[in-house]
């Protein structure tokens, strides 16, 4: 099932499938491996509720929940 | 063996470890300056190896090397200007897959690299095992294992430096994109042999003319032949992107990844995906929905009382060495115009510059700690809700909380924030914190013009007013000067780790000796400006002859003792006699105390800085200040403190500090006052310009003469129009 990556819960696993936006925050999010048929999980949300703490490739990477939005995943 | 020069760049991921192979390599020998141009630093060493001298520049930490960020476009331009000679790639072994992507991107600069397999140590205890042999195979390039806060594998990492930059040629690598893109890589290559005068690798430039990298295109963009040329790229682009459904830089990025993803799993066996690290455990506290607010506040209750209370005892004994110095020369040199200079100009200047050093170092102590730690990230992720809504990075709060002190190391504090928009802003806006230099004014005012039960209050609402006025600033900063998307927040959270001493040792110092020698300057310089300005021109016209009037204190004094004293005679009067004496002796000290008093007061009045304060008055008189308060203003630019003191002369009751409630005394019996007028006062002071120390590391901190009087006239002008619309609103609501 298709969602966006601020769509799954802390602890819920996907594969990015595609990676929307423009401009600089889409070439950060590439360039940080979020990359399509890269497997990521959502480790937390920060105390105020954004942004995102995800794993990706071995390591921590936090963002925004609007900038999460930009990231396809398939669910599974 | 023959001596060689070689030039060695250290290029690697931020958190790879980069800084401290640097330390390992270079030793003490080292040094930091600025990018010409930019506030990016510049890191240089030197080192003698097997006959080799080896000069390393340590390059930014990036991730990519896109036209996006500044530390990218200098890391990337040093090594395509420079030409080093050998680029060593500092990898994380524990993250392994993302650090590779640099190092791809290095390679097609075509330029020497040797890859350092750094924190191998980390990546073993993850379970995580790579087989360098493999790697350097599949890569065409030599590949050392390190272990940087051991210090191991640095000497082996040196050797290996010096023999690739033997080797006749290193073997060319070329990543291939497929026959698509790779089509229009030749067709633009050679389109681009036409052009003699390109520095870059012609491939390089190929792909980043299809990525659309605006540095490149820029650089481009002057050349002959370029307008065909870029036809050409357009066309290109626009195919690919129907081709590949996505933009190319984005197709680009994929197909990098592609080849790091299969690099990874040939020389790498890795642990379980998912893992829990320790990381993660300390983070399930640190960073928990409920304890991560109280701990981040705790965090930075610590930082702060560090920085500015146990900062407060050497800044004490540093305070009376400096006076201690310019006692000893007051007394030993004999009375000119030099003795003035030194003791109250230069000496007054240095005391200034080095009474804000126990801070500074505290400060980068406490900036490495948390940054070394792993915090910082996490304090950024806590807080990002709360700042974006001011449209800045998480980041921006800890500089923002540290200007409640002072500002200056706030200021210096901003360097923690990559994207150069919310630094600027920040910078721009921490001013607005009411900083610990500007209480004693506050206090003053509302002890002379507000009952106890308000004090709180009205001290309070200042504060809160700074804040608030820091909130609409930086949200029509970030609209009108520095429009746009804001920046990806998009950041690493490293993994938690013990930051080594020497490490943070190095970044305390090296930055204090940065703002002694860049800061202290300045503020030396205006310093003396200052003191020139309040006790110059030395002949002023006073209103009696002083010297006069001293010499009829002591006549008086001598006729009254004379007259009076001896009178009663007999033993038993004589202890009276000693009181009387003694009274009288008092009266005369008062009374040449007031003169001086007096003469200070007449001469700050006709000094430049009180000529100035007369000249500036009409455009005071409508927030309800007179002259006095301009040369009070006007002196305060020096430390906003000032304006007490200076109040203090003017007002003949000499130095305030040791009096302050005389100066209240005479405040409230000047008419010119009111409570109205003081509250006016308290907002002027605290928005106006920042002062001169804080002006002078905007200058070194923004590396730019244009923002430093930017920050000054905003906020003066912003102080004018508040104080103004609060003294007018008062005064029609009849305050």
């Amino acid at each position: 099932m298709p969602k966006t990556l601020n769509q799954l819960l802390p602890g819920e696993t996907g594969v990015v499938t595609r990676v929307t936006g423009s401009g600089p925050v889409k070439r950060r999010i590439v360039d940080m491996g979020l990359v399509a048929g890269t497997p990521v999980k959502v480790q937390k949300a920060a105390p105020l509720g954004d942004p995102m703490e995800i794993k990706v490739k071995n390591f921590n990477l936090s963002l925004r929940k609007s900038e999460a939005a930009l990231i396809e995943v398939q669910v599974g | 063996m023959t001596t060689a020069s070689l030039t060695v760049a250290l290029a690697g991921n931020p958190n790879s470890g980069k800084s401290t192979i640097f330390n390992n390599i270079t030793g003490s020998h080292q040094h930091v300056g600025n990018y010409p141009g930019v506030t990016v630093e510049r890191r240089e060493g030197f080192r003698r190896f097997d006959g080799n001298d080896l000069l390393v520049v340590d390059l930014p930490g990036t991730y990519s090397l896109t036209a996006h960020s500044l530390d990218e476009v200098v890391a990337r331009n040093v090594i395509i200007d420079e030409k080093p000679d050998i680029i060593v790639n500092i990898l994380d072994t524990s993250n392994l897959e993302r650090n590779l992507y640099l190092a791809v991107q290095l390679l097609e600069l075509e330029r020497p690299l040797v890859l350092a397999l750094n924190m191998t140590d980390v990546a073993e205890k993850m379970g995580l095992k790579v087989d360098e042999a493999a790697m350097s195979r599949k890569l065409g390039i030599p590949v050392v294992r390190t272990v940087g806060n051991r210090n191991r594998g640095t000497d082996d990492l040196l050797r290996t430096v010096a023999e690739a930059a033997s080797a006749a040629k290193h073997k060319p690598f070329t990543l291939n994109y497929g026959p698509e893109i790779e089509a229009r890589i030749a067709q633009i290559t050679q389109a681009l042999a036409s052009l003699t005068a390109v520095k870059y690798p012609q491939r390089w430039l190929a792909l980043k003319l299809l990525e659309n990298d605006q540095d490149v295109n820029k650089a481009v963009q002057i050349l002959p032949g370029w307008s065909e040329l870029k036809a050409q790229v357009e066309a290109a682009r626009t195919q690919l992107k129907a081709l590949l459904g996505d933009d190319p830089e984005i197709a680009f990025a994929e197909i990098r990844y592609r080849f790091v993803g299969e690099v990874y799993r040939e020389v790498a066996v890795a642990g379980s995906d998912w893992a829990q690290t320790t990381s993660d455990k300390i983070d399930s506290v640190l960073t928990h929905r409920l304890y991560g607010l109280p701990i981040f506040f705790g965090v930075m209750w610590l930082l702060f009382n560090i920085v500015f209370t146990v900062g407060h005892y050497p800044q004490d004994w540093l305070q009376s060495g400096v006076k201690a110095l310019s006692d000893f020369l007051a007394r030993s040199m004999a009375d000119s115009a030099l003795k003035e200079l030194l003791v109250d100009g230069v000496i007054g200047g240095v005391g200034s510059v080095i009474t804000f050093l126990p801070n500074i170092l505290l400060l980068f102590l406490g900036i490495a700690l948390l940054e070394d730690t792993g915090y910082m990230a996490r304090a950024a992720f806590v807080m990002d809700r709360v700042m974006r809504a001011v449209g800045l990075h998480g980041k921006s709060f800890i500089p923002l909380l540290l200007g409640f002190g002072c500002n200056v190391p706030a200021i210096m504090g901003t360097r923690t924030l990559e994207n150069p928009r919310d630094r600027m802003v920040t910078i721009l806006v921490s001013p607005l914190m009411s900083c610990s230099a500007r209480l004693p004014v506050y206090t003053l005012l509302t002890a002379a013009f507000f009952p106890d039960y308000l004090a709180g209050s009205v001290l309070f609402s200042v504060y809160i007013f700074g804040v608030m006025l820091a909130v609409v600033m930086a949200l029509l900063f970030r609209k009108t000067l520095f429009p746009g998307a804001s920046e990806a927040f998009v950041m690493e959270m490293p993994p938690y780790h013990l930051p080594t001493l020497r490490s943070i040792v190095t970044q305390m110092w090296e930055r204090s000796v940065l703002y002694l020698k860049k800061a202290g300057t300045l503020i030396l310089a205006a310093s003396i400006l200052v003191w020139f300005l309040t006790n110059y021109p030395a002949d002023v016209p006073y209103s009696k002859d002083y010297d006069q009037a001293k010499a009829q204190i002591e006549e008086t004094f001598a006729s009254q003792a004379a007259d009076q004293v001896p009178l009663p005679l007999g033993i038993e009067a004589a202890e009276e006699n000693t009181a009387l004496l003694a009274e009288l002796d008092q009266q005369r000290k008062d009374a040449l105390v007031q003169l001086d008093k007096d003469q200070a007061s007449e001469k700050l009045a006709n000094s430049y800085a009180g000529q100035f304060g007369h000249l500036i008055e009409p455009t005071i008189r409508p927030l309800g200040f007179d002259w006095k308060i301009g040369v009070g203003l006007v002196s305060a630019v020096a430390a906003k403190e000032v304006l007490v003191s200076t109040l203090g002369t003017i007002y003949s009751v000499g130095e305030a500090k040791e009096n302050p409630s005389s100066l209240a005394g005479a405040l409230t019996d000047d008419p010119t006052f009111s409570p109205l007028v003081a509250y006016a006062l308290m907002i002027f002071t605290l928005i106006y310009s920042p002062c001169l120390a804080a002006l002078a590391v905007i200058r070194r901190e923004t590396n730019s003469w244009k923002w430093t009087a930017f920050s000054f006239t905003y906020s003066t002008a912003l102080a004018w129009l508040i104080a103004f619309a609060v003294y007018q609103t008062g005064t029609y609501l009849g305050f």
